[in-house]
């Protein structure tokens, strides 16, 4: 009995807990904040697979990044005093309905499917792994990563560009 | 913990994120749905390359956490341009380009 699966556990309540938060909670200022708490529980879901460079990654780029420019947006888009942020939910039959049949029929698949039950032992640094590959099998894709950013970087600034 | 532990847990929370997209009403609320699904898919990418020992999975769930941040702040800056031409952010009142 080791103390993996009591890790893998408690993050997983959190993770659950915290996403059904983001999708239910009345005031949308406190989603993002759930959100923030899941995307770092994400992190130690990634821990306790050994990768801690994609554990870093993660809380540097969407902990920290990407739960900033959300705030920045609501915060230009709603009043944050007053009952402007709080958000309403419709159709939630339908979309009861449709996640579930997502959840059904991915869960048929997972439970079904030949998947190894143990982890092969590691093979020296993960990291170091991660950055060989980066830059040798995958410098391609890495390489168009940078044009995707700097069409994302010219795409923003130019919707949100202020009025002439 | 199998593989298929981080599986299913990849799966509730992708269905829960799709559950968000699909009812909230808020765009930046649909935006964090989406967020929660593509959360869920780097789960499962690096489950698969821990379990397979490939780092390739690894990478894979870099490139995907860098292209969400792209995608996020597009859509972000979308959002912000939306409610300065038409003063609201609600999906639902959104319907310019219906006929």
């Amino acid at each position: 009995m080791s103390l993996e699966p009591i890790v893998f556990w408690a993050l997983a309540v959190l993770l659950v807990g915290s996403a059904l938060a983001v999708v239910l909670t009345k005031n949308l200022f406190h989603s993002v904040l759930y959100l923030a708490l899941a995307l770092t529980g994400t992190a130690g879901i990634f821990l306790t697979l050994d990768a801690e460079f994609l554990a870093a990654v993660q809380l540097l780029l969407y902990a920290g990044g990407v739960i900033t420019i959300v705030v920045f947006a609501i915060v230009v888009t709603e009043r944050l005093v007053g009952d402007r942020i709080t958000q309403t939910s419709r159709h939630l039959f339908n979309g009861l309905l449709i996640a579930g049949a997502v959840l059904v029929a991915v869960l048929t698949f997972v439970l079904r499917a030949p998947l190894p039950a143990a982890r092969p032992p590691l093979e020296g640094d993960v990291t170091r792994a991660i950055g060989l590959a980066l830059l040798t099998r995958f410098v391609l894709p890495f390489e168009l990563l940078a044009v995707l950013f700097l069409v994302a970087l010219l795409g923003a600034t130019y919707f949100a560009r202020p009025d002439d | 913990m199998p593989l298929q532990a981080y599986l299913v847990l990849a799966a509730v929370l992708f269905a829960i994120g799709l559950f968000g997209v699909v009812t909230r009403r808020n765009t930046i609320g649909i935006l964090l749905g989406i967020e929660l699904m593509l959360n869920a898919v780097n789960i499962n990418l690096v489950g698969f390359a821990r379990y397979n020992g490939d780092p390739a999975g690894m990478v894979f769930t870099v490139f995907a956490i860098c292209i969400t941040v792209a995608e996020i702040t597009v859509g972000l800056a979308l959002v912000i341009l939306i409610f300065r031409i038409r003063r609201t952010v609600i999906a639902d009142h959104l319907d310019l380009l219906r006929g």
